[in-house]
């Protein structure tokens, strides 16, 4: 395809990609027009993200300044004394997303052995249809799904509220299952079909291989695949409002209710001002800390899987 | 399993290379049946055999009716036009085709005397019994030990002594150890084409195969490596059963000790067997015009 539209010479690595290839064969106003409005396209995802940290360190600005670094990171939320520690909400969001990998990464996992290594065709059909339209499902639906059945389940087994980290890791690990899943199952599909032929070759059994020689080889791509999950977990808001409480305290068990980073900004947003609203913001920046975290953390994953099998198993 | 360490220590760790070289066919946990008996009289009759053998994937046939032997202890290659099912065959001897979806085999292919594909023949033990080698080197993103003792440790060996044991001795087999034995920790990828294929043959050889099955070994490889792998094959007929496809006569002139000549009719039609008989025969007086056409180049 390449070829046809860029008739230049395409030989080398420059052949890759039509940016910085060789000379532009369509020379003119015109292209030059088309090239700079899609680069201006392009560039907004880079701009707004420029700006949203901006604006986050901006408006978290007071909080830092006269709340203070050890008054942010303290237990003690309580505004309308200058107290905003956020510590519980911190400690909220870890565990409802630790509860949900925890949770929804071995039935991901499984999910993706059984489609990649012994899912017949139908099957593997019918698995692959749902883990789709799960990871379409709005989190509303699966936050009220959470609370109407759930919530008293966890009631009637626990007693109190019925709300907590358990229900909300729960509703996460439904919620992260069909990402973990379908990105595990990538990475499982990616192996090298010549890596299990020769394990087969040598009497190994279908699990042998699996055990010995395929996950092993796309555990990276596992890695990224839970890593990408809790991601996901980290920044869900409404399905996990609905089922964690709310309440600011620390949780004493998994089923007392508690509060997130995101839930606690959701509440609270529109009714604070000066720096209690500030401290939102603080709140927010310390999420896109977590998640950015996470992204180098799959960054470095990646790097070193390259290194190590420069075939390429990863997937993403 | 395949080596006790009590045995081992009786012997010693250091001894030389015919040694252990008979340790480890000592070793063998083939039936008990009278196994120096027997391999003695296979030393001049034949390893494998088929019979009838017809394969067909998803209602096509591939193969048709292929009746010929395979001799202990030799080499035999098969050869003919790419396309004419050479690589399916082979595969029919340790049962790979049964990975692919819509694989059927018909006819009969015996081992030591009785049919693999009898129902409840142990498909792990005969793959085990009956190593492959494939046309593109592919060890396992794994060390260059690691490689080597995945077979052992698939079947149980987990004492370190016994495994570099057969790890070293495996290496040697295959002519390569004097080339990694300072790298067994590093990956296998960072090998050469050639000295990953000998790695994939040491990897067979790692489980005391009695058949090993080539194909087209060297295809990827260049000359100097297809040399050391022939060589190789010299060597290791002296203890096993080798087949090898190809699609170098050459190749098969210069390795093996029986030919047999595979051909299709037309595109689409089912492989069948033109002529089977020792290589020497077949290359210089073949009985069948075909396989003369082939052979000097009018065709394939």
């Amino acid at each position: 395809m390449t070829s046809q539209l860029c008739p230049g010479k395409m030989a080398g690595p420059a052949a890759r990609s039509w940016a910085g290839g060789p000379v532009n064969p369509f020379k003119g106003q015109r292209e030059a027009a088309i090239r700079w409005t899609l680069r201006i396209c392009a560039l907004i995802s880079v701009v707004g993200l420029f700006l949203m940290v901006a604006f986050l360190l901006r408006e978290s600005l007071p909080a830092w300044r006269e709340a203070g670094f050890t008054n942010l990171f303290a237990a003690d939320w309580n505004p309308g004394r200058g107290k905003y520690g956020i510590l519980i909400f911190l400690v909220g969001t870890m565990a409802v997303s630790a509860g949900g990998l925890m949770l929804g990464a071995p039935l991901a996992l499984a999910t993706a052995i059984y489609l990649h290594a012994y899912a017949r065709p139908a099957w593997r059909r019918v698995i692959g249809k749902g883990l789709e339209v799960l990871a379409g499902i709005p989190s509303i639906i699966l936050g009220w799904l959470g609370f109407t059945t759930l919530v008293p389940l966890v009631r009637s087994l626990a007693g109190g509220t019925g709300m907590g980290i358990l229900p909300a890791s729960m509703v996460l690990a439904v919620m992260i299952l069909p990402t973990v899943a379908t990105i595990a199952r990538d990475s499982l599909d990616a192996v090298p079909e010549s890596f299990a032929e020769a394990s087969f070759s040598m009497g190994a059994t279908r699990w042998q291989t699996l055990r010995r020689v395929i996950i092993p080889t796309a555990w990276p791509g596992i890695a990224v695949a839970m890593i990408l999950g809790l991601g996901r977990a980290l920044g869900e808001t409404m399905a996990v409002a609905m089922v964690i409480g709310p309440a600011t305290a620390f949780p004493r068990n998994l089923t007392t209710p508690t509060h997130t980073l995101t839930t606690k900004i959701m509440l609270e947003m529109g009714e604070s001002t000066g720096v209690h609203r500030s401290s939102l913001f603080a709140m927010a920046l310390v999420l896109l800390a977590l998640s950015t975290l996470l992204i180098l953390l799959v960054r470095l994953l990646s790097r070193k899987a390259v290194q190590e099998f420069p075939g390429g198993v990863l997937t993403c | 399993m395949p080596c006790e360490a009590d045995e081992e220590e009786v012997r010693g760790v250091k001894v030389s290379r015919e040694a252990l070289l008979e340790v480890m066919e000592g070793e063998s946990d083939l039936p008990p049946d009278d196994e120096m008996e027997g391999e003695k009289d296979l030393a001049q009759g034949n390893k494998m055999e088929l019979s009838g053998l017809s394969l067909s994937y998803g209602g096509k046939k591939v193969l048709e009716d292929i009746s010929m032997p395979i001799p202990a202890r030799s080499i035999t290659a098969v050869i003919g036009p790419s396309g004419c099912g050479k690589s399916s065959l082979l595969r029919c001897l340790n049962r790979m085709n049964e990975l692919v979806d819509g694989a059927r085999v018909e006819g009969k292919v015996y081992l030591d005397g009785e049919d693999v594909y009898a129902p409840g023949f142990d498909v792990v033990g005969l793959r085990r019994r009956v190593g492959m080698v494939f046309q593109k080197p592919n060890p396992f993103p794994k060390s260059v030990y690691e490689n080597v003792a995945y077979g052992p440790r698939l079947y149980g060996v987990r004492q370190k002594k016994v495994l570099d044991r057969i790890v070293e001795e495996s290496l040697r087999r295959a002519a390569l150890w004097d080339e990694v034995k300072d790298k067994l920790g590093s990956s296998a990828l960072a090998l050469s084409g050639g000295q990953q294929q000998r790695l994939c043959i040491a990897r067979v050889l790692a489980v005391q195969p009695e058949v090993i099955l080539l194909d087209e070994p060297c295809s990827a490889l260049d000359p100097i490596s297809t040399q050391r792998i022939e060589d190789l094959l010299h060597e290791l007929k002296e203890m096993y059963t080798i087949v090898i496809v190809t699609h170098n006569m050459q190749q098969a002139a210069r390795v093996s000790d029986f030919t047999a000549f595979i051909t299709i009719e037309e595109q689409g039609s089912p492989g069948r067997l033109v002529e089977f008989g020792e290589t020497e025969e077949v290359f210089t007086n073949p009985r069948k015009k075909k396989t003369e056409d082939y052979i000097t180049g009018r065709f394939g």
